[in-house]
């Protein structure tokens, strides 16, 4: 009863939002109040109807409800709680079902918060938002419903892959989600603009925050699988330019220049079109990352069995909306007057570059991501593009980026100085050479890029803090009106600051653990140790191991540094039931200048066992940066300039529609 | 400059970094891909001994042997052909005979292969598409699960 109930709300949530789509659109075309304010309750319903069939669904997970096929796919009686709840989302029917939850969420939020906003507006995005809804809960119910019963029910389901038990895999799909579904709202707003013909700093101040929370999202889920990838598949690497990996790359990347084009437009009045197209595109690929996960086109260490005709499906959604948008944009962005003039050199041209280059890098990570598919289309050649690849191209057009990240907020507005900012940057500058001259130093066996990486690293963080010290004065005025400027500092010059600062923490991690880690392969009997880097690990011994829903072999490891002893580690070899699938637990020792990192492997001919280990110099500096980067968001975030103040269109620049 | 100018200037600029990496991209492709083959295409397809490519097919059974040290080898085969690879390392925890697998490395003068990257998968009833195809193209019977 309950899963129907659940599968009866879906399919409502379908009329619902056709709707939501149709009702507010034309209300807004002919002008009236009662339709365009039809949308906003049309969009809290959808909202509440979704809601109730994913809890639906959740509930069969919790109760074991083995009667409904999904549950039996993905579930097991003896999992842990937790997991049944993340098997909710841990397979295709239930993670879109969940892909649709947030869209429902964002969509009732804009209808709900978005008061200051013109109702027309209002009325048109909610009224896109509703057509985007409206598309994946048709998918949903026609080729994906989670809901479906067998007869007669098994008596035991047959489990969640067990190297998605786990806590950080729990919860990246709702992160990653919320950040790709946020571009949505983004999306949403450009395409309402493209029909009314108009942009403007007040529009780019509504979509700002907007985009500023589904960058966040994305950054914590990223940032999350790449945890996940980290310790769970045992192989000691962070970032394998995977394209499920790629996939939700693409996406952050232009959704970064978003955010950027967006302050442009929003202090400005410029690059208008420019933010529009960026608003279409951050959302057409976000789509096209559920596209490639979804529908197994491409191989990938990540990809769950998955279904063609679902692919077509979901293609033909993309082709919809990206083909759509395009057009739309195509169309209308004539109509969108241009704004203010700027140098090259300048606040402006420094965001431009900024913009520039990381839709430059998109586009070889597409290109990358993309080119086997396209060959073997063409030719037949089976190929795989692998992070030689992304190296030699994503590193090369990044650099110049990392460089100029510390000086666009030295520059001014409409007419900007380089000396003078790089005068103002000395200290930065003359910290970053040090540092890199410490490192050249210090390095004895390693290559001349890590001095180069780790200055640029040091560069970005000295240079952030620079700005900080330059927006408060400090030293050029007494430290106690220092100390008043930094309270009275908005939020988002801190954002700025943090999110800048934490490029760099995120650098030094990506250079030092890709040009200084040690990995040693050895075969080891109990009491035997191997030296990794300046720690030697002893293999101490095995024993059986037991757990809620699997069974296997544990190994201890003893870690000392000289003749310190630092502690014991546990590396294990699980059987999960009921799949009997195998998986190797990491041990893991984490300090701040590095993590050792334990795995055991088979037994070997003469009663050894392999044995793999590493030294992941700093590497827990790339999540550190991650996180600062979230935090940023959310500093912006609560900025009191997006809540209160609500603003204001501009009357003059108010023009005809072009029709 | 006139607005014209600077319009241009800026267009110029993007243009330039686009070519820029357009180029490098090009040079990427050409330099840094690896095909994939079976055992049986192998000759076929003109492989030379130290090149980078991978090779799919299914581990054959029996043929898993633990030699020094952390050193495996093993036989993969399209069921027409099969190849010995040996691999310095941990195998992925799905990795077992009769299953498919994809390595990575290079042929060998004497023929046989060393791989440095043996590819595991999440799900143990996947089967890389690439390898599901050129099985199937051989006629050769799949699986549960191969080719989705």
């Amino acid at each position: 009863m309950i899963a129907e109930t659940g599968h009866f709300a879906l399919i409502l949530a379908v009329g619902v939002s056709l709707y939501q789509f149709l009702i507010p659109l034309y209300g807004a075309q002919r002008g009236d109040v009662v339709l365009m304010r039809a949308g906003i309750s049309a969009a809290v319903l959808q909202f509440a109807l979704v809601l109730l069939s994913f809890c639906a669904l959740t509930y069969s997970y919790v109760v074991s409800d083995f009667s409904v096929q999904n549950v039996v796919a993905n579930s097991h009686s003896a999992k842990p709680l937790l997991y049944k709840i993340s098997g909710v989302w841990g397979n295709h029917e239930g993670s879109m079902l969940l892909w649709v939850l947030i869209l429902a969420l964002y969509g009732s939020a804009v209808a709900l918060f978005g008061r200051n906003l013109p109702l027309e507006l209002r009325a048109r995005v909610v009224a896109i938002q509703g057509s985007i809804g409206l598309a994946f809960l048709l998918f949903l119910v026609l080729t994906s419903n989670p809901f479906l019963r067998v007869n007669p029910p098994p008596v035991e389901g047959s489990g969640l892959n067990p190297i998605l038990q786990d806590p950080a895999l729990a919860f990246h799909p709702p992160f990653l989600y919320a950040g790709y579904v946020g571009l949505s709202i983004a999306f949403s707003f450009a395409v309402a603009a493209l029909i009314e013909g108009r942009v403007d700093a007040a529009w780019a101040r509504w979509v700002r925050p907007w985009t500023l929370a589904a960058w966040m999202f994305l950054t914590v889920g990223i940032a999350m699988g790449s945890w996940w990838a980290y310790y769970e598949l045992g192989w000691g690497g962070w970032w394998f330019w995977d394209p499920v990996e790629n996939a939700s790359l693409m996406p952050w990347l232009v959704a970064t220049a978003l955010l950027h084009s967006a302050i442009v437009l929003e202090k400005r009045n410029a690059l208008k079109i420019w933010t529009v197209l960026l608003s279409i595109l951050a959302f057409s690929l976000s789509l096209m990352g559920a596209f490639l996960v979804r529908s197994g086109v491409l191989t990938s260490v990540h990809a769950f069995a998955v279904d063609p005709e679902r692919g077509a499906f979901i293609l033909l959604i993309l082709c919809i909306f990206i083909g759509g948008s395009l057009s739309l944009f195509a169309w209308r962005a004539q109509s969108l007057k241009a704004g203010g003039l700027f140098a090259p050199v300048s606040r402006e041209g420094s965001l431009v570059m900024n913009n520039l280059l990381l839709c430059v890098s998109c586009l070889a990570v597409f290109v990358g991501t993309l080119y086997p598919l396209v060959l073997e289309t063409l030719n037949g050649d089976k190929i795989s593009v692998g992070p030689p690849y992304f190296n030699l191209t994503f590193g090369p057009i990044m650099l110049p980026l990392l460089l100029l990240v510390p000086i666009g907020p030295f520059l001014a507005w409409k007419r900007g100085d380089i000396a003078a900012a790089l005068r103002r940057l000395w200290i930065a500058l003359a910290l970053a050479v040090a540092v890199g001259l410490g490192v050249l130093f210090l390095n004895v066996r390693g290559p001349w890029l890590a001095p180069f990486g780790m200055a640029v690293a040091a560069w970005l963080v000295f240079g952030a803090l620079s700005d900080l010290a330059q927006r408060i004065s400090l030293f050029k005025v007494p430290l106690s009106s220092s100390w008043h400027r930094l309270v009275g500092l908005p939020r988002s010059s801190f954002g700025t600051v943090l999110a800048h600062g934490g490029v760099g923490l995120m650098l030094a991690g990506i250079v030092a653990i890709s040009l200084w880690r040690v990995e040693v392969i050895v075969a080891l009997k109990p009491g035997e140790s191997a030296d990794v880097g300046r720690y030697t690990v002893t293999f101490i011994g095995e024993a059986p191991l037991s757990g809620p829903n699997y069974t296997g072999r544990v190994g201890s490891f003893l870690l000392k540094e000289g003749d310190k002893e630092i502690t014991t580690l546990r590396s294990e070899k699980r059987e999960f039931k009921p799949s009997g699938m195998p998986t190797t637990e990491v041990g893991l020792w984490q300090s701040f200048t590095g993590d050792v990192y334990v795995v055991m492997g088979d037994p070997t001919t003469d009663g050894a066992r392999a044995m793999r280990f590493y030294y992941n110099p700093f590497v827990n500096f790339i999540w550190a940066g991650a996180t600062l980067m979230f935090l940023a968001g959310l500093f912006s975030l609560s900025d009191r300039r997006y809540r209160v103040g609500a603003p204001k269109r501009a009357q003059s620049d108010r023009m005809v529609a072009a029709d | 400059m006139t607005r014209k100018q600077k319009r241009l200037s800026m267009i110029l600029g993007g243009l330039a970094v686009l070519g820029l990496a357009a180029g490098l991209v090009l040079y990427a492709l050409s330099d840094t891909i690896t095909f994939f083959h079976t055992p049986s295409d192998l000759t076929e397809a003109g492989v030379k001994p130290g090149q980078r490519i991978r090779l799919g097919g299914m581990v054959e059974d029996g043929s898993v042997k633990k030699g020094q040290g952390t050193t495996t080898t093993f036989s993969v085969t399209d069921q027409i052909q099969a190849i010995t690879v040996s691999y310095n390392g941990i195998l992925p925890d799905l990795f077992r005979e009769g299953q498919g697998v994809v390595t990575e490395g290079k042929l060998q003068q004497d023929g046989t292969f060393v791989a440095d990257t043996v590819l595991a998968k999440h799900d143990e009833n996947y089967m890389p598409r690439e390898l599901a195809e050129s099985l199937k193209e051989k006629g050769v019977k799949l699986g549960k699960g191969a080719g989705e």
